[in-house]
């Protein structure tokens, strides 16, 4: 019966099996578009008007502060258009400009230029009064001048990324030779402990990545952005390893493993700095960051800690060169200075929330690489040594992050 | 005793016949300049190179182009921007006209009713009152969906003369109920309150008050349907004057009523503050009055959800009135605080020209728009004697 309706079908329809591929496709496609096209010229008939009233929505992106101004870059982050007709800033109405005409609508972006003697050290509450009488509200925690992004801005960050990365990282590697003379069972130790260490990473910018995420506005995500990031990084880094491992196999010298598993733990390390550096350069510009001795002092000894973890796997096997050892040390300490670079040029709340997933996805897939290399003879990987191993790991960062809390 | 007709003053002697008139027309040519002022200046704006006022200015541009002087003074006066001030984008006005109505005009705009003489021989003032759902620009480019009085906020300045009758007629054109509250000496049933007389007037109804204009002072009317403080912050209110029986001292007479508007409805305090509703009007339309003229202000405090309101003015010093029910002042003094629903008459002179600020001495509405000036130039000639200050001549007392 069904056999027979089949060949019923198939003969009504000759031709279809003849035609070219891409008119099977192209035709359903083309009637999509055009079912879009006629019910958005139409107005979406049949279901009226929206009703209440408008939603209004604008996110700051971006805050500069000049003697005497405040310039606040707006996107409209909401369903509808939004006019800002006056502006207070700490309840008094001020002359301002704005850049691309009154109206904004969905998604478009705005410069407002606020006349205001703002003092340095305070903060303010900026609030854009609607054409509908809304008001949106923009907080400036503490009032310093934006620094200029001139060749000295760029200097002082890059010194700032070399300090917090490149410096610490580097200086956690000096421990290999000494890690080369261990025996194998306490560099199970040592690889235990990255992983509390990394673990306690991975945690730290899940939290801070689900608050910024719950604070942006939402046209682009909020906290979705962060499982983004991390999904992206953990698969990128998953096919990285994948591709490292079929190269091996073509050439399978000893040390190999040891040396894919530190270029992945670099990678994974490299990512995650470049979220510290983002953090660290956007406190830099919103003057919330007390550059000193003691912030690169900590970070130096939060980092060192992330040298002696790429290093671990080096342990065995044959002697790295010291050109190799460098490139691992900036592939780790790097990212920090564009970190740095991005966050303090760019006041983007999903862009930050994106690279903390990022960093958290290639953490990950860090530990996942890690995690067979504790295993001991038996197979176990969790045994007394390394579940001490992996405390500490996570002790110590803990610890040294109070250092560097910014 | 005859009452004296409330459109010419109180006290006359033969002598203020001529100075009156002069005053009636000065002011006359006030109201006159005002609104030419404010149709021409506009349209000539655009013709008129003019880059190199604005930079004399400082380009504040508070000082807008529909200032309403009708060009008659070269004036140097300018305000706003950066440390010289609070001030709208560009020092944007408002559109009156949309509006319906302009503080500017408010200030002398005094309703004495249509009037009737009784058989008794009292003397009838009616009015009608008809509440409207209208959305009004109470800031440069910021509209709010107020409910009015006649399309105006505050709603017309209802006068009248100790003993009148008086009878409103209330026809409700809102899409929601409402009723009109005098304060003042009435019968329980025309106390405007839900539930009690015709209560609460449902939206197409309609309903007339009638009392007796007691006691003389400084009043106000309001609506009292629920949510109160919501059919209040509106705009259903307005001033309500009852002159004593004898009249007040003649003067040039002004009704600054405090408002302000809660334009994102979150019943915490108000985004702009103002007088007579337009906030910083009275910034790009100056007050004008004349140097040495006596200058009377029916002051009310009708702000919502903020405890106090106050008045404050620059070089000079007023004689207050609270509530204008006693004809002695309480006090000689540049600062006044009112709270909800509270007024009084203030009294003075101008003894030095030039542009004289005055705003809320609560300096938080200051900035939110609650700033004006009065410009004080010229005079009606009613003072022979120039003085420091200029005690009016209260005769027999209240």
């Amino acid at each position: 019966m069904i056999e027979a309706r089949t060949e019923t079908a198939d003969a009504a329809r000759p031709g279809i099996e003849g035609r070219p591929r891409w008119l099977l496709f192209g035709v359903p496609a083309a009637v999509i578009a055009a079912a879009i096209a006629v019910f958005a010229l139409l107005g979406a008939p049949g279901l009226g008007e929206r009703r209440g009233p408008p939603v209004e929505e604008l996110a700051v992106e971006r805050t500069v502060l000049r003697p005497g101004e405040i310039e606040l870059t707006v996107r409209n982050t909401g369903p509808d258009p939004v006019t800002v007709s006056q502006v207070t800033v700490a309840d008094a109405f001020v002359n301002f400009e704005a850049e691309s005409g009154d109206e904004v609508g969905r998604l478009d972006e705005q410069v407002l230029t606020l006349d205001y003697p703002w003092q340095e050290g305070s903060p303010y509450v900026i609030s854009m009064l609607t054409s509908t009488g809304a008001t949106i509200e923009h907080e400036i925690d503490v009032a310093v001048a934006t620094p200029d992004a001139d060749a000295g801005f760029f200097g002082l960050m890059a010194l700032l990324g070399v300090y917090v990365g490149v410096i610490p990282v580097g200086l956690g590697m000096l421990f290999m030779p000494f890690l080369r003379r261990t025996a194998a069972s306490w560099i199970r130790v040592v690889l235990a402990a990255t992983i509390g260490l990394l673990a306690f990473l991975a945690v730290d910018a899940y939290l801070e990545g689900t608050e910024l995420g719950q604070e942006s506005a939402g046209a682009f995500g909020g906290v979705e952005l962060l499982f983004i990031g991390a999904g992206v990084a953990y698969l990128a880094l998953a096919g990285l390893d994948a591709h490292l491992r079929s190269r091996r196999d073509a050439a399978t010298t000893a040390g190999a493993s040891g040396w894919r598993l530190a270029l992945m733990i670099a990678v994974g390390i490299g990512l995650h700095n470049l979220g510290e550096g983002l953090a660290i350069g956007s406190a830099y510009a919103v003057g919330a960051l007390a550059l000193g001795a003691f912030l690169v002092i900590g970070f130096a000894i939060h980092n060192t800690t992330e040298g002696i973890a790429i290093v671990s796997p080096l342990a065995a096997g044959e002697r790295p060169r010291l050109a190799r050892l460098a490139l691992l040390g900036l592939i780790a300490g790097a990212p920090a200075i564009l970190g740095a670079f991005i966050g303090a040029l760019i006041t983007n709340q999903e862009l930050s929330t994106f690279l903390l997933g990022v960093g958290i996805g290639a953490i990950v897939q860090v530990i996942v690489q890690i995690w067979p290399s504790i295993k001991d003879e038996e197979g176990r990987a969790l045994y007394p040594a390394t579940v001490a191993g992996i405390i500490a790991g996570g002790a110590i960062l803990y610890a040294t992050g109070l250092l560097i809390s910014v | 005793m005859k009452p004296p007709n409330p459109n010419t003053p109180a006290r006359k002697d033969p002598e203020s016949e001529q100075p009156e008139r002069r005053g009636v027309s000065r002011r006359g040519l006030l109201a006159g300049g005002a609104v030419t002022g404010a149709v021409a200046l506009p349209a000539l704006h655009g013709l008129i190179p003019h880059a190199g006022v604005h930079e004399a200015l400082g380009d504040s541009g508070s000082h807008g182009s529909g200032n309403g002087h009708g060009g008659s003074e070269a004036s140097t006066f300018a305000h706003g921007g950066g440390n010289a001030g609070p001030t709208f984008q560009h020092g944007a006005t408002v559109d009156h006209r949309a509006n319906g109505f302009n503080p500017t005009e408010m200030l002398r705009d005094f309703d004495w009713g249509k009037t009737r003489r009784l058989a008794s021989g009292r003397l009838l003032r009616e009015w009608t009152l008809v509440a409207t759902d209208k959305e009004i620009e109470v800031a440069p480019g910021v509209h709010y969906p107020a409910w009015t009085y006649n399309g105006r906020v505050p709603g017309p300045t209802l006068r009248a003369r100790e003993g009148d009758l008086l009878r409103i007629r209330f026809v409700n054109a809102s899409e929601h109920p409402h009723t009109i509250h005098f304060h003042g000496l009435h019968p329980a049933m025309m106390d405007g309150v839900p539930g009690i007389g015709a209560g609460l007037i449902q939206s197409k109804g309609e309903t007339t008050y009638e009392f007796e204009a007691e006691p003389f002072g400084l009043h106000l009317y309001h609506c009292h349907a629920s949510p109160l403080a919501e059919h209040i912050a509106r705009g259903l209110y307005g001033a309500f004057i009852v002159d004593p029986k004898q009249g007040r001292p003649e003067a040039d007479e002004l009704l600054m009523l405090m408002n302000g508007f809660n334009t994102n409805f979150d019943a915490e305090g108000n985004q702009v503050y103002g007088v007579n509703t337009v906030a910083f009007h009275y910034v790009n339309e100056p007050v004008r009055v004349g140097v040495n003229d006596p200058v009377r202000i029916y002051l009310l405090n009708l702000l919502e959800f903020d405890p106090i309101n106050s008045f404050h003015i620059h070089g000079n010093f007023f004689n207050y009135f609270p509530t204008g029910t006693r004809l002695e002042p309480t006090e000689f003094t540049d600062t006044v605080i009112q709270g909800q629903a509270q007024r009084g008459v203030l009294e003075m002179c101008f003894p030095n020209a030039g542009h004289f600020m005055f705003h809320a001495h609560k300096t938080e509405f200051a900035e939110l728009g609650w700033m004006g000036f009065f410009e004080v130039g010229g005079t009606s000639g009613k003072r022979k004697t120039p003085a420091a200050y200029c005690e009016l001549p209260y005769g027999g007392g209240g």
